[in-house]
C-alpha cells in the first residue's frame, strides 16, 4: 500500500474491520459478582486431558483449595472458587455442547470466603521448572478463549529457545472488553506476571501488543512499564483477527510461523494479557485461577458489565445479576461474535476460557439465504493466511476433503473473516471446521493402523 | 428465568457484512444505468426496445428453465437481468428484435444454465450470446446507424419487427462506426466525440465518460477488481501506443483504441464479471493484460474492426489455468520455492 497519510500503525496483512461494538462496556470498571448458591466445575475446562477429581461428595472445601489435579502433562489443576460442600460429581451441561463430568459445590452462605492459603509467593529463587509446575497446578489456561494450558506454552522444548515474549492485549473480538479493563486496572499484576515469565523463558525483549481502539490502556501501560524491564507497548491498527497468535507475531515482529509449526520455532512465546495478570496475582496473593473477568454485553442484556466472576458460576445467575435478558434475545454466546460458541442451556457454567457472554437479539440474528459463489474475491482479500476460501468452499461442498489438504485447509485459523464478507452467505469457515475435524480424525486413524 | 426464550443455535461467526449477492448485482445494474440512458438519448425507441427484449427474454429463459427442472427460482438474484442488459448494450440499435431475444436465450441457456447456473459458467454469458449472434447474423450485427438525440427519440433506427429467419435485412440509412472508419478508411474520429459518445455503434459503445463513471463507482464500492480494467487500459496503451510510434500514419493512437468501440464497456462491465475472471490478483493482472493485448491485435491485424468480445472470451477460457498457476503464497508456507520468512 502506498502510504499517503503519515505513519501507519503496524498490523498483519489482510483481515477485516467488522466494527468493534465495545462502547457498551468499554468504560465500565470491573465489578465483583457475588457468590451464588451452587457452582459447577467441569473437569475439562481446557484443551488436553481432563483434570482428576481429588475430592468426594460430602467433602468440605475452602476457597482456593485444589479439588482436581492435572490428568497429564497437557492438563491443569482445578480449585474451589468458593468455600462450601461438594454435593455431587456428575455429568453436567458443558458450554461446548456435551455433557461433561463436573464437580458441584454448594456455597456455604456463612463462610467469610477467605483464601485457603493466602500469602505472597517467592519466585525469584525458583527454577523455571518449578515455576512452570506452580503455574500448571495453579490451573492456568489461555484466558483469551482457546483455554490452552499456559504451562505447556512456557515449557520450551530442548534445543529451542525463546527470544521474545509477546503479551496479547489485542482483544480483537468485537464487543469484548475484559482484557481491556484488566490492563487498565490491574497493570501492576500484569508487569509482575511478565517478570515471572521473563524469568522462566529468559527472553531478552517483551512486547505488549494492544490495538489502538484501547488508547487509554496503551497510555497507562506505557506510563507504568518498570524502568528496568525490556518491554515495549506496541499500538496496533485495529483489525480482526489480530489476536490470533500467528497474526500478532506477524504484526509485531514481521515473522511468520512456518506452516504446521509453533511460535517457538520463530523464537516467540505469546500469552494473553489476562492470563499473565492472573499469574502475577497468584504470586502476589497465592490465589490460583478461581475467578476471571467476563464481559457481559450485547443488545440483549439489560445491564452490560465487566464482571469478575467465580469460575463455575451458572450462566443464568450471571444474566440475572445483569438485569436479565430482553424479550427479543435470540442467541447467547460464550466468547465474541466472530469465534464464540452459542449456548442452549442457561445452567452451563462460566469457564476459565469464557471471555465474554454476548446476548444477541433478533435484530442481529438473521438467517440469510445462501447464493452460489460468484468468485467475487472478497474472501481471498481478507483471509489472513492467504488461503483461497472460495475454492476450499466448493471443495468442502462436494466433500472433496483430500483435495482441501492441497489447498492448505489445515493452515486455516478459523477466524471466520471469509464467512463475514461473503455476499453469497456461504458458511465457509463452518465447512472448513467440519473438514478439518474429519481430516484430523482420518490422520489419527492412519497413524494408528 | 420465567420467560421463555427461543435460542438459536448456529456456528460462528455471528457478525455478517450486510450486502448480499443480489444487492451487488443491483448495484452493478445501477452503475450501468447512466450509459444505458445515454443509449436511449442517442438511439431512442430502438435502443429501448432492444433492452426490453433482451432483458425480458433473459428472465424468461431462466424462469422457465427453473420451473421445468423444479429448481429453486433464482430470478431474484438479479444476474439474469444483468446479463440481458449487458447483452443489449453490445447490440446495434437497429437490430431486429427477434435476434435480441434469441441472443438472450443463448446467453442464459448456453452461457450460464448448462454450466450449472450462476457461479459455474466459464464464459461471460452476455458475450456468449453476442458471439452467437455475430456468427449467425453478421450483417445485422454490423449494421450501424448514426447517433441521434432526444429530438428524434421516436424514430426507429432499423427493422425492429421483422419475421424471424425469413427477412433479415431491410434497407436503412446506415453509417460506419469509428472503428470501421479507422480500419477501412483510415479516418480518425475526434476524441471528444468518442468520449461523449456521439458516434455510431452498439448501445453501450457510445459514452466512454458515463461508462467510466459507472466503473469508478463500482471500484470504490469494491464490486469489481480494479486491477482488470487498469491492466486492460495499460496493455492497450502500451501496445497501441507502441504501434502508433512506429508508424503514426497506419496505426491509430492509443486514446482512439481506449475510447472507441466496446473497450470501455468490455473492460469495466464484461471482463470484470467475477465468475469468469480469475480469483487471484496476479491472475487478474495477467487476464487484463491479455485482453488488452488481444484487443489491439484483433483490431489492428485481424479481419474485424472490433475485437473486445473475442479477447474477453479467449481470456475467460484461460481463467481456470491462471487461477491454478497464480495461487498466492500462504502465510508460513514452507515448500522449496517459497521459504517462510523466519528472520525479520
Amino acid at each position: 500500500m502506498i502510504n499517503l497519510f503519515g505513519k501507519r500503525l503496524p498490523t498483519f496483512s489482510h483481515g477485516i474491520h467488522p466494527g468493534d461494538f465495545k462502547d457498551l462496556t468499554r468504560h465500565l470498571p470491573i465489578e465483583r459478582m457475588p457468590f451464588t448458591d451452587e457452582l459447577v466445575l467441569p473437569l475439562s475446562q481446557h484443551l488436553g486431558a481432563p483434570s482428576r477429581a481429588r475430592v468426594k461428595v460430602g467433602d468440605k472445601v475452602q476457597r482456593g483449595q485444589l479439588i482436581a489435579e492435572p490428568g497429564g502433562f497437557v492438563s491443569i489443576g482445578l480449585h474451589a472458587p468458593v468455600t462450601g460442600t461438594v454435593t455431587a460429581i456428575e455429568p453436567r451441561h458443558h458450554p461446548g455442547g456435551k455433557m461433561v463430568e463436573a464437580i458441584i459445590i454448594k456455597t456455604d452462605p456463612f463462610s467469610p470466603q477467605t483464601f485457603y492459603n493466602e500469602h505472597s509467593m517467592e519466585w525469584e529463587s525458583l527454577s523455571a521448572r518449578e515455576l512452570i509446575s506452580l503455574i500448571q497446578h495453579g490451573g492456568f489456561v489461555g484466558l483469551g478463549g482457546a483455554a490452552f494450558p499456559t504451562h505447556v506454552k512456557l515449557s520450551v522444548p530442548e534445543g529451542k529457545h525463546a527470544q521474545f515474549l509477546i503479551v496479547n492485549g489485542v482483544e480483537c473480538e468485537p464487543y469484548l472488553t475484559a482484557d481491556h479493563r484488566v490492563m487498565l486496572e490491574n497493570y501492576e499484576d500484569l508487569f509482575l506476571g511478565i517478570r515471572i515469565l521473563q524469568h522462566i523463558l529468559k527472553v531478552k525483549q517483551v512486547y505488549i501488543g494492544v490495538e489502538n481502539n484501547k488508547e487509554d490502556a496503551i497510555e497507562v501501560l506505557r506510563k507504568n512499564v518498570p524502568g528496568d524491564m525490556a518491554c515495549e507497548v506496541i499500538a496496533l491498527e485495529t483489525k480482526y483477527p489480530q489476536g490470533a497468535e500467528k497474526m500478532l507475531i506477524e504484526a509485531v515482529l514481521h515473522r511468520e510461523v512456518p506452516s504446521g509449526r509453533l511460535p517457538i520455532d520463530v523464537e516467540v512465546v505469546v500469552n494473553n494479557s489476562g492470563t499473565i495478570t492472573g499469574i502475577g496475582q497468584m504470586f502476589r496473593f497465592g490465589q490460583p485461577l478461581i475467578e476471571r473477568v467476563v464481559t457481559v454485553t450485547g443488545p440483549g442484556i439489560n445491564r452490560p458489565a465487566n464482571l469478575l466472576v467465580p469460575i463455575g458460576t451458572r450462566l443464568s445467575d450471571v444474566l440475572d445479576y445483569c438485569g436479565g435478558l430482553k424479550d427479543n434475545t435470540r442467541q447467547l454466546l460464550f466468547g465474541g461474535p466472530m469465534m464464540g460458541t452459542p449456548q442452549s442451556h442457561l445452567d452451563v457454567p462460566i469457564m476459565k476460557g469464557t471471555s465474554g457472554i454476548l446476548c444477541l437479539t433478533e435484530n442481529e440474528v438473521v438467517v440469510r439465504e445462501e447464493y452460489p459463489c460468484i468468485r467475487c474475491l472478497r474472501c481471498v482479500d481478507v483471509c489472513p493466511v492467504s488461503l483461497n476460501p472460495s475454492r476450499l468452499g466448493s471443495l468442502a461442498k462436494s466433500r472433496d476433503y483430500e483435495q482441501m489438504l492441497d489447498f492448505h485447509v489445515m493452515d486455516c485459523v478459523e477466524c471466520g473473516s471469509c464467512s463475514y464478507v461473503c455476499p453469497s452467505n456461504i458458511p465457509l469457515v463452518q465447512r472448513f471446521r467440519v473438514a478439518k475435524g474429519l481430516l484430523r480424525e482420518q490422520q489419527a486413524r492412519n497413524k494408528a493402523s | 428465568m420465567e420467560k421463555k426464550i427461543e435460542l438459536l443455535l448456529s456456528s460462528s461467526p455471528f457478525l455478517k457484512q450486510q450486502e448480499d449477492t443480489p444487492a451487488v448485482m443491483r448495484q452493478v445494474i445501477y452503475s450501468l444505468l447512466p450509459a444505458a440512458l445515454a443509449a436511449l438519448w442517442y438511439f431512442g425507441i430502438s435502443a429501448l426496445m432492444v433492452m426490453l427484449t433482451a432483458v425480458s427474454f433473459a428472465l424468461l429463459t431462466e424462469g422457465v428453465y427453473n420451473r421445468l427442472n423444479h429448481k429453486k427460482q433464482t430470478l431474484h438474484d438479479g444476474s439474469a437481468l444483468l446479463t440481458g442488459l449487458l447483452l443489449a448494450m453490445t447490440l446495434p440499435p437497429g437490430i431486429p428484435l427477434w435476434m435480441a431475444a434469441l441472443g438472450s436465450f443463448v446467453a442464459i441457456a448456453l452461457g450460464k444454465l448448462i454450466f450449472g447456473g450462476l457461479g459455474s459458467n466459464i464464459f461471460n454469458p452476455a458475450l456468449v450470446g453476442r458471439a452467437f449472434l455475430q456468427a449467425s447474423f453478421p450483417v445485422s450485427l454490423t449494421t450501424w446507424v448514426a447517433a441521434g438525440s432526444l429530438r428524434n427519440f421516436g424514430d426507429w433506427r432499423g427493422p425492429a419487427f421483422t419475421i424471424p429467419f425469413i427477412q433479415e435485412k431491410v434497407d436503412v440509412l446506415t453509417t460506419a462506426t469509428p472503428l470501421s472508419m479507422m480500419k477501412f478508411e483510415g479516418h480518425l474520429t475526434p476524441l471528444n466525440q468518442l468520449f461523449l459518445g456521439h458516434s455510431a455503434g452498439s448501445l453501450g459503445e457510445t459514452s466512454a465518460l458515463l461508462l467510466l463513471l459507472g466503473g469508478l463507482y463500482m471500484v470504490i464500492r469494491n464490486y469489481i477488481n480494479w486491477r482488470i480494467p487498469v491492466a486492460i487500459f495499460a496493455a492497450v496503451m502500451v501496445f497501441a501506443g507502441g504501434l502508433h510510434l512506429l508508424n503514426p500514419e497506419k496505426f491509430a493512437p492509443f486514446y482512439f483504441h481506449l475510447f472507441s468501440g466496446g473497450l470501455m464497456l468490455g473492460a469495466l462491465f464484461m471482463a470484470t464479471d467475477p465468475v469468469s475472471s480469475p480469483i487471484t490478483h496476479k491472475g487478474c493482472w495477467i487476464f487484463g493484460i491479455g485482453i488488452g493485448f488481444l484487443v489491439v491485435l484483433i483490431r489492428t491485424f485481424g479481419g474485424l474492426p472490433e475485437g473486445v468480445m473475442y479477447a474477453i472470451l479467449l481470456m475467460n477460457s484461460v481463467s481456470p489455468l491462471l487461477n491454478r498457476v497464480t495461487q498466492p503464497r500462504i502465510y508460513g508456507a514452507v515448500d522449496d520455492r517459497h521459504k517462510a520468512k523466519s528472520k525479520p
